[in-house]
C-alpha cells in the first residue's frame, strides 16, 4: 500500500531523512518510533504531498507522490501533531467543511459527517466551537477530520501527544478498529503504545532507519536481557544496603546491580541480567535463602530511550569498528 | 470550480465570525458617512451661493457630490485592504491549517482564488456601506446612476488588484501583522506614485504615475469606462495571485 525507496528528505542545511526504504501492506498498523527530530514527521509530509522529496521515491496506493500528488491526496487521511482546526468554526461545520474539500458530494456529506462524528465519540460537542473544546475532543475531531473521505491510508502524527491517560487508551482503542479497512502509519515516541497498537514497527534516528521489524520480534530482541526491580527488607534486625547489593550481585547472571532507593530498611536494586539470562529465580531464592522480605520482584520494561541506547550505541560501535580498519 | 466556492465560503464564514467584518464596516461607514457629509454641504453652499450670484446655473450631483466622495472611498479602501488580507494565508501557516489544505486533493490555485474571492467580497461588503450614503442623493434629487456604477466597478478592480497583493505578502509569513504592515506599505506607496505628475511632466514620471493604482481609478471616478485603466488593474491582479501561487509552492520546497 505504501512503498518508500530511498527516500531522501534535505533542508538547507541538514538532511532530515536519508535514503529510507520501507514498505507497509494494505490493512496493517505501523508504528514509526523515534525521538524528537529523527524525520518521522518530515517522512509523514512527503507521503501526504505536503513537502517534495528531495531524493528518491514514495508511492501511496500505486500513485507517486511527485507524479500523482491530487490521486495520492484522495487517499490519504492525515493527522498533523497539532490538529488543523479552525477554532471560529463548529465541530459539525468544520467537519463538513473537511468532507466537502476532500471532494465528498455534497449530498453525502451530513450522512459520512454524522457517521464519524459519532465514531470518534465528538457527536455530543458536534454545535460546540472548536476554540471551547478540550485537547482530548480536539485530538478526536482531528482525528474525524483524517477519515471523513474514508482513505485507504491514515497517517497519523503523535495521535496521543498531550492526552490524559484515560483519552489515550480510548484513542488506541479508537485506531485498532480502525485498522483492517485503513492501512495506518502512526508516528510515536512511546514504546508502549507500539507494542499495543501496532503490529510492524520502523524505529527511525536521525533520518536513518535503525530498525524495522514486528513489535514481538522487536521487544524479545531487547528483553533478551532483563532487567528486574527487587523490593527488599529485613526479616528481624537491621540489614544495611551494601550488604543486600553484595548478596545480589553474587547471584549467576547478574551483570549490574544499581540501588535505587533505600528506606526504613526497605531496600530498592535493579538487576540486570546478561545476555539469555533467565536471573529472577535466582534473586528469588537468594533473597529467600538470606532470610530476607521480597516484597516485589518484576520486570522493569524497555522504555525508548533505552531502545535508542541499545540500537544507536551498538550502531556507534560498529561504525567505529569500521573506521579502525 | 467548486473547491474554490468552499474555500471561499469558509472564509467568509471565519470573517464575519469575528468582529474584523463589523469593526472594518463600521469604521468604513463612518469615514465614508463624514466625507458624504462634507461633500453635500459644500454642495448645499456653493448651490445657494451661486443662486444668490443671480447665476443659477444647475449644479451636477454626480460632478460635486458622488465623484469626490468615491474618490476618497478609493484612497481609504488602500486602509481596508490590509486588514482584510493579512490574516488570509499568515494565520493558517501559524495554526498548521495549512497542512489540511494544502494536503487535500485540492490545488493550490483553487485555494487562492477562493481566498482571493472571498476577501474581495469581503471589499463588497465594506464598500456596501458607502452605497447606503448615495442611495439618499436618490431619494431627494435625480443623480446619474450609471457613472456611479462604473465608479464602483472602478472600486472593485482598484480593491481587486491591492487585494492580491496583500494575498502574496500573507504567503510570505506567519505573522500576521508583518503580512498587514508589508501590504499597508505596498498600498501607500501605489498610492502617493502619482503625485510626481504634480511636479513634473517628464516621460519618468509619467511611467511612475501609470503605476499608481489610484491614477487608474480617476477616470472610473468620472463614469469613464477605459480599457487601458482595465487591463491596468486585471494585469495587477493576475501578477499578485502568480506571485501567490509561486510563494505557496517555495513554501514547500523550504519549509
Amino acid at each position: 500500500m505504501i512503498k518508500v525507496e530511498g527516500l531522501t528528505k534535505r533542508y538547507a542545511r541538514t538532511v532530515a531523512v536519508d535514503n529510507v526504504s520501507f514498505e507497509v501492506e494494505k490493512g496493517q498498523i505501523v508504528g514509526f518510533l523515534g525521538p524528537n527530530g529523527a524525520g518521522k514527521t518530515t517522512t509523514m509530509r512527503v507521503l501526504t504531498c505536503f513537502l517534495p522529496p528531495t531524493g528518491g521515491q514514495a508511492e501511496v496506493a500505486g500513485f507517486n507522490v511527485t507524479a500523482d500528488p491530487m490521486e495520492v491526496k484522495k487517499r490519504i487521511g492525515y493527522l498533523p501533531e497539532t490538529p488543523p482546526l479552525y477554532p471560529e468554526m463548529e465541530v459539525l461545520e468544520y467537519l463538513t467543511f473537511v468532507g466537502r474539500l476532500k471532494g465528498i458530494s455534497k449530498a453525502d456529506v451530513p450522512a459520512r459527517v454524522k457517521e464519524v462524528a459519532e465514531r470518534c465519540s465528538c457527536a455530543d460537542v458536534g454545535n460546540k466551537l472548536i476554540a471551547k473544546l478540550s485537547k482530548g475532543y480536539r485530538q478526536r475531531v482531528g482525528l474525524a477530520q483524517a477519515i471523513i473521505h474514508n482513505p485507504d491510508v491514515l497517517i497519523l502524527d503523535e495521535p496521543t501527544a498531550g492526552l490524559d491517560p484515560k483519552q489515550i487508551i480510548e484513542t488506541r482503542e479508537l485506531i485498532k478498529s480502525l485498522a483492517g479497512d485503513h492501512t495506518i502509519i502512526l508516528s510515536t515516541h512511546i514504546l508502549p503504545e507500539v507494542e499495543q497498537t501496532c503490529e510492524k514497527v520502523i524505529i527511525i534516528n536521525k533520518g536513518k532507519i535503525v530498525a524495522i521489524d514486528t513489535v514481538n520480534n522487536l521487544t524479545s530482541r531487547l528483553r533478551g536481557s532483563e532487567a528486574v526491580a527487587v523490593e527488599i527488607s529485613a526479616r528481624n534486625g537491621d540489614l544495611n544496603s551494601t550488604q543486600v547489593q553484595q548478596r545480589l550481585e553474587q547471584g549467576p547472571g547478574g551483570s549490574r546491580v544499581v540501588a535505587r532507593s533505600a528506606k526504613e530498611n526497605h531496600f530498592r536494586f535493579e538487576v540486570e541480567s546478561l545476555q539469555g539470562h533467565h536471573i529472577r529465580p535466582e534473586i528469588a531464592r537468594g533473597v529467600v535463602d538470606s532470610g530476607w522480605n521480597l516484597h516485589e520482584l518484576h520486570p522493569v520494561a524497555f522504555s525508548l530511550e533505552e531502545v535508542f541506547l541499545e540500537l544507536t550505541s551498538a550502531e556507534a560501535v560498529a561504525q567505529s569498528k569500521g573506521g579502525a580498519q | 470550480m467548486s473547491n474554490i466556492w468552499i474555500i471561499c465560503r469558509k472564509e467568509m464564514k471565519s470573517y464575519f465570525s469575528s468582529p474584523i467584518a463589523y469593526g472594518l464596516m463600521a469604521f468604513f461607514a463612518l469615514i465614508s458617512g463624514y466625507f458624504f457629509y462634507m461633500a453635500t454641504a459644500i454642495f448645499v453652499t456653493r448651490g445657494l451661493e451661486s443662486q444668490m450670484m443671480g447665476r443659477g446655473q444647475p449644479m451636477d450631483v454626480n460632478e460635486w457630490v458622488i465623484r469626490p466622495v468615491l474618490m476618497n472611498v478609493s484612497v481609504i479602501g488602500l486602509f481596508m485592504i490590509p486588514m482584510i488580507t493579512m490574516r488570509l494565508f499568515a494565520e493558517e501557516k501559524r495554526s498548521g491549517t495549512i497542512e489540511l489544505l494544502v494536503t487535500s486533493p485540492v490545488r493550490d490555485m483553487e485555494i487562492i482564488l477562493g481566498k482571493w474571492f472571498a476577501a474581495l467580497l469581503m471589499y463588497g461588503c465594506i464598500l456596501l456601506t458607502s452605497m447606503v450614503n448615495l442611495g439618499l442623493l436618490f431619494a431627494y434629487g435625480k443623480p446619474d446612476w450609471k457613472p456611479m456604477l462604473i465608479a464602483y466597478l472602478g472600486l472593485l478592480l482598484q480593491g481587486g488588484c491591492l487585494l492580491s497583493i496583500g494575498t502574496f505578502l500573507s504567503t510570505t509569513t506567519k505573522n500576521q501583522i508583518v503580512a498587514g504592515v508589508g501590504t499597508f506599505a505596498i498600498c501607500l506607496l501605489l498610492w502617493v506614485l502619482d503625485w510626481v505628475s504634480a511636479f513634473e511632466t517628464s516621460a519618468t514620471s509619467k511611467v511612475i504615475s501609470y503605476m499608481s493604482v489610484v491614477t487608474h481609478f480617476e477616470p472610473f471616478s468620472k463614469g469613464v469606462l477605459d480599457t487601458k485603466d482595465i487591463i491596468f488593474y486585471i494585469s495587477v491582479i493576475f501578477l499578485g495571485l502568480f506571485l501567490t501561487a509561486r510563494s505557496m509552492e517555495s513554501l514547500r520546497w523550504r519549509s
